[in-house]
């Protein structure tokens, strides 16, 4: 359980200007909720990488190199098939199987990756409970900081908040 | 000019932006593409039920038609022992092209970061999706004895037989089968922060709990944005060399052949063009359709037409060229039967066919050389329903001249289309507008999230 502040935004550039004087105050920010991806936002934030790329490229070569096993053993050792002369691994006819199939699964895994790095599906969070949370999915930018432990930083904080332009500062727990 | 015409005008004289005025806070974005899904009595349907009922009976045919193939065969279609492909193919092919185009100009524009791609990639990603099911319905009736379909699949059976993996008939399976599950894959992403923002929106409880259950759990958090991109950007880029993969195996369907007309190396990118050809002209049929219906102007403004007008004169010269590097290898190559289908293309029975197709595909869109024309709607929304028409001729034709004017003249027949081949056709438009009605009621046809992002990115330039 961490206490929260939720300043929420209505204006982009606001947001970014709060974020910025915050952490350069040494405030901890957590987290940001925004209606589209607002990039510079993450440099203010602690940074979590994500694999989904490497996740995507091993699928999809794990995929076409089981393809491509598959229709060398059915073509080279389980039934070989003399047409013609024609080579029994006739890889550049053969490419096309592990293609496709390789880069549905690297789309699978990603989707799978999304998922796991974003902890969906969760269709329950104590966030949505909060009064105009829902106007993050909409036109709001809502800044999430830990609160001071202390009540005098922390009005000392929200004032500040305040004057950058937040049109609303809730404390919740998270 | 009248009022309308002077008003496009005035909207397309304001370059470099891709929303009109009306259109540029958040909230009127929001409001706009919602509005249809959350406040439908506000809405009058009545357009969208007539459309409804006409396409549900078209698909009660098409269904009727897939029944009487199950059971009498194919031969209730016009096919014969010399034309053994017939409507049902060329179905196929022009569906399947059309099924190409959606992700190809998402994702590309996506790569190629063209912001207007914003207010027009959610529909045109719905008409690939649509559009590949269509398809992938023609190959299996066309079979014969569609109930083996699942020898297509390699299994291990007591025959001890696997798919022949050299055929480009497998290829086109698993070409079709993969992209049609990607293109679920990646509609379905760019679909979840709209989820969201109409399940934040939604103001009853059932579009509530069925968008927030769609929705996943979406909060819009910094983290959830950037693992987000990342995977979206990694399958645009997938998705590219997937569509084209799939458009070119159905043009290797016909080139892998022997037959005169088909053999050529040519087919796969000329295919890739003419599937990108006929999808851009789907697109722009549904744009002009979207923003007529939703009230779209100032998100699907006259611009977009124009730059989608451009793209289609350029794919218009490509397809000429690809047209007349037949013509001279046919004459180059020497052999008579080439020679002699090229002849025939022009001057034998199916010829007001062909003119019809080089008029619609090479000629009238040389119109959108002048900015008047790429600059009305309505200019353009007619052409793009003509290059469509002439893209169903070229697929026809592909068909019937080559199998119509095989090497051995005592073979020579002619394909006469029976009820069935018009059901056929007609059915599976019926089927693909009936999808995208039901598509366009429950799910926003313009990306909120990206056109909310393309407002943000226009205000600060």
């Amino acid at each position: 359980m961490t206490r929260l502040l939720l300043a929420q935004f209505s204006d982009r550039a606001r947001f970014l200007a709060a974020a910025r004087r915050l952490h350069d105050a040494g405030h901890r920010l957590l987290d940001a909720f925004t209606p589209f991806p607002v990039e510079e936002i993450l440099e203010l934030l602690p940074r979590r990488r994500s694999h989904v790329r490497v996740v995507m490229f091993v699928a999809g070569m794990g995929m076409a190199a089981i393809a491509y096993g598959l229709e060398y053993f059915s073509a080279v050792i389980d039934y070989p098939y003399n047409s013609g002369g024609r080579p029994l691994d006739a890889w550049p006819a053969f490419m096309l199987v592990p293609f496709a199939t390789g880069i549905l699964a690297a789309a699978v895994a990603g989707f799978t990756a999304l998922l796991v790095a974003t902890g969906l599906p969760r269709l329950h969070d104590p966030l949505f409970a909060v009064d105009g949370f829902e106007r993050a999915s909409q036109d709001h930018f809502i800044l999430a900081l830990e609160a001071p432990l202390i009540d005098d930083g922390k009005h000392r904080v929200i004032g500040m908040l305040h004057d950058i332009g937040a049109a609303r500062v809730r404390e919740i727990e998270r | 000019m009248t009022m309308a015409a002077v008003a496009d005008r005035m909207e397309a004289s304001e370059v470099e932006r891709w929303t009109l005025p009306s259109a540029r806070d958040f909230e009127t974005v929001n409001a706009l593409i919602a509005a249809p899904l959350l406040e439908r009595g506000s809405w009058s349907w009545r357009v969208w039920w007539i459309a409804f009922v006409v396409s549900l009976a078209l698909t009660s045919l098409f269904l009727i038609m897939i029944f009487m193939v199950f059971t009498r065969g194919i031969g209730i279609w016009g096919v014969n022992t010399t034309v053994v492909w017939g409507f049902a193919i060329a179905d196929y092919v022009w569906w399947i092209g059309i099924g190409n185009a959606g992700t190809l100009i998402s994702a590309m524009l996506l790569l190629m970061r063209q912001k207007w791609r914003a207010s027009t990639n959610r529909f045109a990603e719905a008409m690939t999706l649509f559009a590949a099911t269509v398809a992938g319905i023609f190959p299996i009736i066309h079979m014969g004895r569609p109930l083996y379909w699942y020898w297509l699949t390699p299994y291990p059976n007591t025959m001890h037989l696997w798919p022949q993996w050299r055929s480009a008939l497998i290829w086109d399976f698993w070409a079709i089968l993969s992209y049609i599950l990607f293109s679920i894959v990646f509609w379905y992403v760019g679909l979840i922060p709209d989820l969201a923002t109409l399940r934040d929106r939604a103001r009853t409880k059932a579009p509530r709990a069925i968008y927030g259950a769609l929705a996943l759990g979406w909060r819009g958090s910094a983290h959830h944005w950037y693992v987000y991109e990342r995977l979206h950007i990694a399958l645009a880029c997938l998705g590219v060399p997937l569509v084209v993969s799939l458009h070119s195996v159905v043009g290797m369907d016909f080139a892998a052949s022997l037959m005169p007309g088909w053999q050529e190396t040519i087919f796969p990118p000329y295919f890739v063009v003419g599937a990108m050809y006929s999808g851009f002209a789907m697109v722009v049929c549904l744009a002009a359709l979207v923003r007529w219906g939703f009230r779209m102007e100032s998100l699907i403004t006259v611009a977009h037409f124009d730059v989608m007008a451009k793209v289609m004169l350029t794919a218009a010269i490509v397809m000429g060229l690809s047209y007349a590097t037949e013509w001279f290898n046919a004459w180059y190559g020497g052999d008579p039967t080439d020679r002699n289908l090229v002849i025939f293309e022009f001057t034998g029975a199916y010829a007001p066919m062909f003119w019809i197709m080089l008029v619609c595909n090479v000629a009238i869109p040389q119109a959108f050389w002048f900015s008047a024309v790429r600059q009305r709607i309505f200019a353009v929304f007619l052409i793009s329903v003509l290059i469509n028409i002439g893209m169903w001729f070229e697929r026809i034709l592909i068909i019937w001249n080559t199998l119509s004017h095989d090497y051995t003249p005592s073979v020579w027949r002619l394909f006469i289309p029976t009820f069935w081949d018009w059901v056929t056709t007609f059915g599976s438009l019926g089927l693909f507008a009936l999808m995208y009605l039901v598509f366009v009621r429950l799910i926003p046809v313009v990306s909120m999230h990206e056109v909310r992002r393309l407002v943000a990115q226009e205000q600060t330039p």
